[in-house]
């Protein structure tokens, strides 16, 4: 005999689950929404006005306002330009070049002295060494700029001829004329130094934030200090490090007025870091910007949205990289 | 948790039920004592005069309502107790003899003699499991060149090796609670100490678990001293051959009794030690 199988009952719909929020709760709401798109808003209508401005001379320029290195406005007696050539291709190089030095040197140097804030300064003088470092970060920069060329630029550029006197038969730490001053280098080093305060709070908020209970598993285990950062403190505030790394390469890539100062801005792709010669994008509006006709100041916009572009893809990969590799010792 | 429905006669006869450990074979050190043992934080004086000996292959277990110091005074055996800033102690604590608070002593070499489980189960979130059990080698700077070995006796012996032997590249983060504390456990076994210090081990798990670390304690103890600071007295009964009393009327704690487990719950001496395995109070 078959069993006859029973049909199964059909399962009922789910059902439709609301809440209705208190009004106290709805104000609140749209009161923190528009705080958290105003700075969306903003950014989004300095692009557009950026773009605005800009868009023609990237469309006549093409590529070439990228790759090219050249600065010419030609104009008739009237004032009306006859002919223009833009790129921007040595301020770029420029730019990724004396940052990228900012990194290498400032990023070590800070998460140094935040391990230092962290875990053996003590008393009065993490205090005095905290609020000092806060100090810096509102420090202005044509300040730092001044202090890198009347009293730094000398003692950097001894040692950019000691690097390159040893070291210069790497094809970077050549130079075809021994002009040692107002190089990437030496910009590079300032922004180093004004990248190290927002490096070092970041790092030493993430470093605070090491669970306890791990710190004592390893010194329960017979660490010393040493080998507990490095296997509790440093994989727990990766992810911080590089976050804070990026911000800083944001500030050292837009940097203004300070690397104007102690860069010189020539209209030349310059590789080698030791060399000065060089100029970064944003020095770059600020030297043309005070006689630049409505036509280059077009230009000068378009610069800036690269910039500005540029900005945003090394913060999607900073966001990339701390989803990609902070998360593990969390 | 309430202990009102324990009889001290049920407990004592659980306690007896429990062969004291004989001094094994390859027996780890000769013992902890401690001198007069007092603690402070900051002005607040926490812990009174404690003298207590830890014979070498012995459970002992430290009772007592929260607050009364036990857990503090722990952590003086083996100097994690200083790393509260504003901690102080005064008194000895001998470790085979050779006070560890003696002025030239590396505090390092003493935390690798004397190990610790906490109460919250700590892995290394960073670490795999394999990694995490011989992560006291590299965190000591011990050369060890048959770690393979080390690994599996060390998980063995913490009850944990057919639960991960297929699984020691995962990481730890992804045991139950009673796994990732018996991990903790083999990561104490891994740097060889001859003492045991556990703060609570069980608070955290299911009964299972519980279950299965009491049998693991009960193997270790032939070859290392463990003390072991419980507010479950089931599991003092279950698993110690000398239990200490320890208590705060409101100033330091004191330790009111020491003696062996089973005496402690069939006859108290004292009379808040008798009040408190009854299940009158804490």
């Amino acid at each position: 005999m078959a069993i006859e199988l029973k049909e199964r009952p059909t399962p009922p719909a789910p059902r439709q689950i609301t809440t209705k929020p208190r009004l106290s709760d709805q104000v609140f709401r749209t009161v923190v929404t528009i705080g958290g798109m105003a700075s969306l808003v903003i950014l989004g209508l300095i692009a557009i006005f950026l773009s605005i401005k800009g868009m023609h001379i990237l469309v006549d320029e093409k590529f070439n306002f990228i790759t090219e290195s050249r600065w010419e406005v030609i104009t008739d007696e009237t004032g009306e330009v006859i002919e223009a050539n833009f790129g921007i291709g040595a301020m770029l190089i420029g730019t990724m070049l004396s940052a990228t030095i900012a990194i290498l040197v400032g990023v070590p140097i800070s998460v140094l002295s935040a391990l230092y804030l962290t875990f053996y300064a003590n008393g009065k003088l993490k205090k005095v060494l905290i609020s000092v470092i806060d100090l810096m970060a509102a420090f202005p920069s044509l300040l730092f700029g001044f202090w890198g060329f009347f009293i730094f630029m000398s003692s950097a550029e001894y040692w950019a001829k000691l690097i390159n006197k040893y070291l210069g038969f790497i094809p970077l730490f050549d130079v075809p004329t021994p002009i040692f001053e107002r190089s990437p280098f030496i910009a590079g080093l300032v922004l180093a130094i004004m990248i190290i305060p927002i490096v070092t709070s970041i790092s030493r908020e993430i470093f605070d934030q090491t669970p306890l209970d791990r710190v004592q598993a390893a010194y329960a285990l017979g660490a010393t200090k040493l080998s507990m950062i490095k296997a509790v403190v440093i994989p727990y505030g990766r992810g911080g490090i590089i976050g804070g790394a990026m911000l800083g390469l944001g500030r050292a890539m837009g940097e203004t007025v300070a690397v104007y100062t102690v860069l010189n801005v020539v209209y030349q792709v310059n590789w080698q870091v030791l060399f000065g010669a060089g100029g970064n994008v944003a020095s770059l509006i600020l030297l043309k910007f005070g006689e630049a006709g409505p036509y280059e100041v077009d230009a000068l916009m378009a610069a800036g949205l690269i910039l500005f572009l540029l900005t945003l893809i090394v913060n999607a990969t900073a966001d990339f990289l701390i989803n990609r590799f902070g998360g593990k010792g969390r | 948790m309430t202990t009102s429905h324990v009889t001290p006669s049920s407990l004592s006869s659980v306690a007896s039920a429990r062969t004291v450990s004989q001094p094994g074979t390859a027996l780890l050190g000769n013992g902890l004592e401690t001198r007069g043992v007092h603690a402070w934080f900051g002005k607040k004086h926490v812990l009174s005069d404690v003298t207590l000996d830890f014979a070498a292959g012995t459970v002992t277990a430290l009772i007592g309502p929260s607050g009364c110091g036990k857990s503090t005074f722990l952590r003086t055996l083996n100097r994690m107790h200083e790393f509260i800033p504003t901690a102080a102690m005064a008194g000895e604590v001998l470790l085979d003899g050779k006070d560890i608070y003696a002025p030239g002593i590396d505090v390092t070499k003493i935390r690798l003699r004397v190990g610790m489980v906490f109460q919250k189960p700590n892995p290394f979130p960073s670490m795999t499991i394999g990694q995490n059990v011989l992560s006291g080698l590299k965190l000591a700077q011990i050369k060890n060149s048959n770690t393979d070995d080390l690994l599996e006796s060390c998980l063995t012996r913490a009850g944990l090796w057919n639960e991960v032997k297929d699984r020691l590249g995962e990481h730890g983060g992804a045991l139950s609670g009673g796994q990732q504390q018996r991990l903790c456990i083999a990561r104490s076994l891994a740097v060889e100490p001859q003492v045991l210090l556990m703060d609570e081990p069980c608070s955290a798990l299911d009964p299972g678990s519980t279950f299965r670390i009491e049998e693991t304690i009960a193997d270790l103890a032939k070859t290392m001293t463990i003390v072991i600071v419980t507010h479950n007295m089931q599991q003092a009964a279950r698993v110690s051959d000398y239990t200490a009393f320890f208590l705060s009327d409101g100033g330091p704690g004191e330790m009111i009794e020491a003696a062996p487990t089973s005496s402690i719950f069939s006859s108290p001496q004292n009379k808040r030690t008798e009040d408190y395995v009854t299940g009158r109070f804490g």
